[in-house]
């Protein structure tokens, strides 16, 4: 660690200062030369970048390149849906737990109730998410109990109007492959819960 | 939470018999003393109690009582918990004596609270708008205020389910209906009156010099609100003798959404992510301030991992925040964009991990009450543990051999911006600016939260006061970080990181909590109230920006006009954090 006494104002550290400045130019060289052709435009270039022993120049050339993303990141939500003999099925239930928890109190749901006896029905008959309003917290898709609700991956959503940003249902539906495409990990492990509690809740049928 | 100084804390009462009782709301703490009283209380604890540190004045708005409440939280620069002490007042006209006689450090906060609920401090030497603008209607953290945007008192509102029809909220309030003009305001013909209240206060003067017989006349340099070098949208007045600064005055507000407002009307756990945007360099130790204090309302505390995890990320977070302060502060003096680019290398590696665990670099929200949102995915702890044991402590030498010598910065920076020990801790000054002028007071030592007491390591502290002094103690600062970050690693334990189930609507008790943790910029603090409902009562910040903003006028004067970039710099500010 530096101490303020000693070797006063000759321009040492001046110098010593430029040095380091000039390692750090010649090093971008040799790495380039090490990585020839792999060092830019390459998923291995990139991941080096952005890895502990990269020396020289960090940077990212955006859009020709782009830093994949970990499996957490969130942004904007979606919803899942699956594919049920050719038909579109919601998981989503309606029960607006997403709609509470939302901290700006972007997400709007209008549940769905039977014509005929005016009862509830678990489907959402219209849901709204305003994206200008939304703040990537992935508290919707933290709480909702039946993973209906997912933070995506995509962070290009630049539009040339604002009306565009009121993502209805059909926008947001995404199919569970998606979903698995892009949180493989998490996706397993959900998987994973539901088949258990499937076989102990058939376990516990056959006991009773 | 353990406090090594419990014993040293006696009952105040005694020594102040009839204006000093203690609060007995459940719930709450601290004492409540006769509003007339206040001044001479206050001089007494500083002189002769050694309360000699002013940490936070606020006030609450108890509209079902139709009382106002001012909360002071003064502490020992020795340590220990705060002593909170209230002082009561009429709702209709709220009058109280200020303390900044005797707290300096008291100016903006007691200008804040008189913009914010309208309350009256006597003596105050400049009490004016702070956040709001002159010609703003109202006060408006007062209960009975509506904003524009008015829905509903709290969220969640019955508009989203279950029959959320879609409605814009400008198609609700069109542009124009949406706000409130003061009676006889015309917006057409308005001049700007706080211009002139501003540059009243600074007071131009002519004379003519005695020696020469010229005749001289004081300059008012305004810079900002849109400078480069003012680290966002802040502005100063500052007046000149010659190229002397002899009076200088912030300007701030101009991010102002009243952070507070939204957060009486949130959820408890709504609050979480817009803790994010205060100091948006440092969301993983906002996120980290607002959990204590709500722990500690529920009384709850988080699983052993959760802690470590918890330290973990507030100490990645101050090396990312120290380092984006090396680069800004060499860019205020001169040195372009490669010390800054060299910063941000590394600053990146750190943004790479909390995107990694918490899924956004710097919205993090990663913090729940009781534990962390999720546990680190695989592979991360090893990278934790080549930047923590490899390259971190390598490159911050570097920056170290580039900066730290060299002879430019060292010519800039000595002897500029001085403080001295008394000075910092009257004006209230935190983290860096405190410890750069020989206070050795950090809170991870003076009153440890989480886990804090278990690991080694040491205050930084210098005893110059000056703008390089600031810069060093960063520095060591970084090094000690690296310290705990390595205890971290060695000794994180297996296990959950959350207590019980997470629960997406938290029982908070009723009463008053103040959660604050050691942050980058100094003591970040979380004023609570809970009425036991689903939002809370009153949500105070206690912004180390803002408050350090207190000494910059007594930092500059006696300075050259060009060092006034560098002085700003040094305290380390974030517009966010300040403006709330």
């Amino acid at each position: 660690m530096s101490d303020q006494k000693g070797n006063y104002m000759y321009g040492l550290g001046v110098l010593k200062g430029l040095g380091l400045a000039f390692r750090h130019f010649l090093e971008t060289y040799i790495d380039d030369f090490r990585h020839w052709g792999k060092r830019y435009k390459t998923p291995e270039g990139i991941a080096y970048r952005a890895s502990k022993d990269v020396k020289g120049i960090f940077t990212v050339q955006y859009p020709e390149e782009k830093i994949p993303v970990p499996e957490e990141f969130r942004f904007v939500p979606f919803l899942i849906y699956e594919e049920k003999n050719g038909e579109i099925e919601y998981r989503c239930t309606s029960c607006g737990i997403c709609a509470k928890v939302c901290p700006p109190q972007c997400i709007w749901i209008v549940r769905s109730s039977d014509p005929n006896t005016g009862r509830p029905i678990p489907d959402p008959a219209e849901y709204y998410i305003d994206i200008d309003i939304c703040m990537n917290c992935g508290y919707c898709a933290e709480y909702c109990p039946f993973d209906a609700i997912k933070m995506d991956h995509n962070y290009e959503l630049a539009s040339y109007s604002r009306s565009n940003n009121i993502y209805d249902k059909t926008m947001l539906g995404r199919p569970v492959s998606y979903y698995a495409s892009i949180r493989p990990i998490n996706y397993q492990r959900e998987e994973n819960a539901r088949l258990e509690a499937e076989t102990q809740k058939a376990a516990r049928k056959s006991i009773a | 939470m353990s406090n090594p100084n419990i014993a040293l804390e006696t009952d105040i009462t005694f020594i102040f018999p009839n204006i000093l009782v203690h609060d007995e709301r459940p719930g709450y703490e601290g004492y409540i003393i006769k509003s007339e009283h206040i001044q001479n209380f206050m001089q007494k604890i500083r002189d002769d109690l050694g309360y000699d540190y002013l940490s936070s004045v606020t006030a609450v708005d108890y509209l079902p009582e139709g009382k106002m409440e001012i909360v002071y939280h003064v502490r020992k620069s020795t340590g220990g918990s705060p002593l909170v002490v209230k002082a009561q007042l009429d709702r209709e006209n709220p009058v109280i004596s200020s303390i900044v006689s005797i707290y300096p450090g008291a100016e903006f906060q007691e200008r804040e609270i008189w913009d914010l609920f309208g309350i009256k401090f006597e003596g105050h030497p400049d009490l004016r708008r702070i956040l709001m603008w002159e010609g703003f209607s109202g006060h408006p953290l007062r209960k009975d205020w509506k904003e524009g945007y008015y829905e509903e008192d709290n969220k969640p509102f019955k508009s989203r389910w279950p029959a959320g029809h879609y409605k814009s909220a400008e198609d609700k309030n069109p542009l124009g209906a949406n706000l409130d003009f003061p009676a006889g305001f015309n917006p057409e013909s308005w001049v700007p009156e706080p211009e002139v209240a501003l540059y009243t206060g600074l007071g131009r003067i002519e004379r003519k010099d005695e020696e020469t017989g010229i005749n001289t006349e004081q300059v008012i340099v305004n810079m900002g609100p849109q400078h480069p070098s003012t680290h966002g949208v802040f502005r100063m007045a500052v007046k000149l003798d010659g190229e002397t600064i002899v009076g200088l005055k912030p300007v701030m507000g101009y991010l102002h959404r009243n952070h507070e407002k939204i957060g009486e009307r949130n959820t408890f756990l709504g609050n979480m992510p817009y803790t994010d945007r205060l100091d948006y360099f440092n969301s993983m130790s906002n996120n980290f301030g607002y959990a204590l204090a709500i722990e500690k309302l529920m009384g709850i505390s988080p699983p052993e991992r959760a802690e470590y995890l918890r330290v973990m990320m507030a100490e990645l977070t101050r090396i990312v925040n120290h380092l984006a302060l090396f680069g800004f502060l060499l860019n205020d003096l001169g040195a372009y964009f490669t010390p800054f680019l060299y910063a941000f290398e590394e600053r990146e590696l750190i943004l790479d991990i909390f995107e990694a665990v918490a899924g956004s670099r710097m919205m993090c929200n990663y913090f729940r009450f009781g534990g962390v949102a999720r546990d680190l995915p695989e592979g991360i702890l090893n990278k934790v543990k080549d930047l923590v044991f490899d390259r971190l402590p390598r490159k911050i030498d570097d920056l170290d051999l580039y900066i730290t010598n060299n002879e430019i910065i060292r010519h800039r920076a000595e002897g500029v911006g001085v403080f001295t020990p008394e000075q910092a801790l009257a004006y209230s000054a935190v983290g860096p600016v405190l410890r750069a002028s020989g206070v050795p007071y950090d809170l991870r030592r003076a009153q440890p939260y989480g886990i804090y007491n278990r690991f080694d390591f040491d205050v930084a502290v210098r005893y110059h006061g000056d703008v390089y002094d600031r810069y060093l103690v960063r520095l060591d600062e970084m090094f000690q970080s690296l310290r705990i970050l390595k205890q971290v690693i060695n000794d994180i334990p297996e296990g959950p990181i959350q207590e019980g189930k997470p629960q997406y609507q938290v029982r908070v008790p009723a009463g008053e909590s103040y959660g604050c943790v050691e942050g980058p910029k100094g003591e970040l603090g979380f004023y609570v109230i809970s009425n036991g409902k689903a939002n809370p009562w009153r949500y105070h910040i206690r912004a180390p920006s803002f408050i350090n903003l207190t000494s910059l006028e007594s930092l500059c004067i006696g300075n050259k006009i060009a060092d006034v970039v560098v002085i700003l710099g040094s305290i380390d500010i974030v517009l966010g954090e300040t403006d709330r």
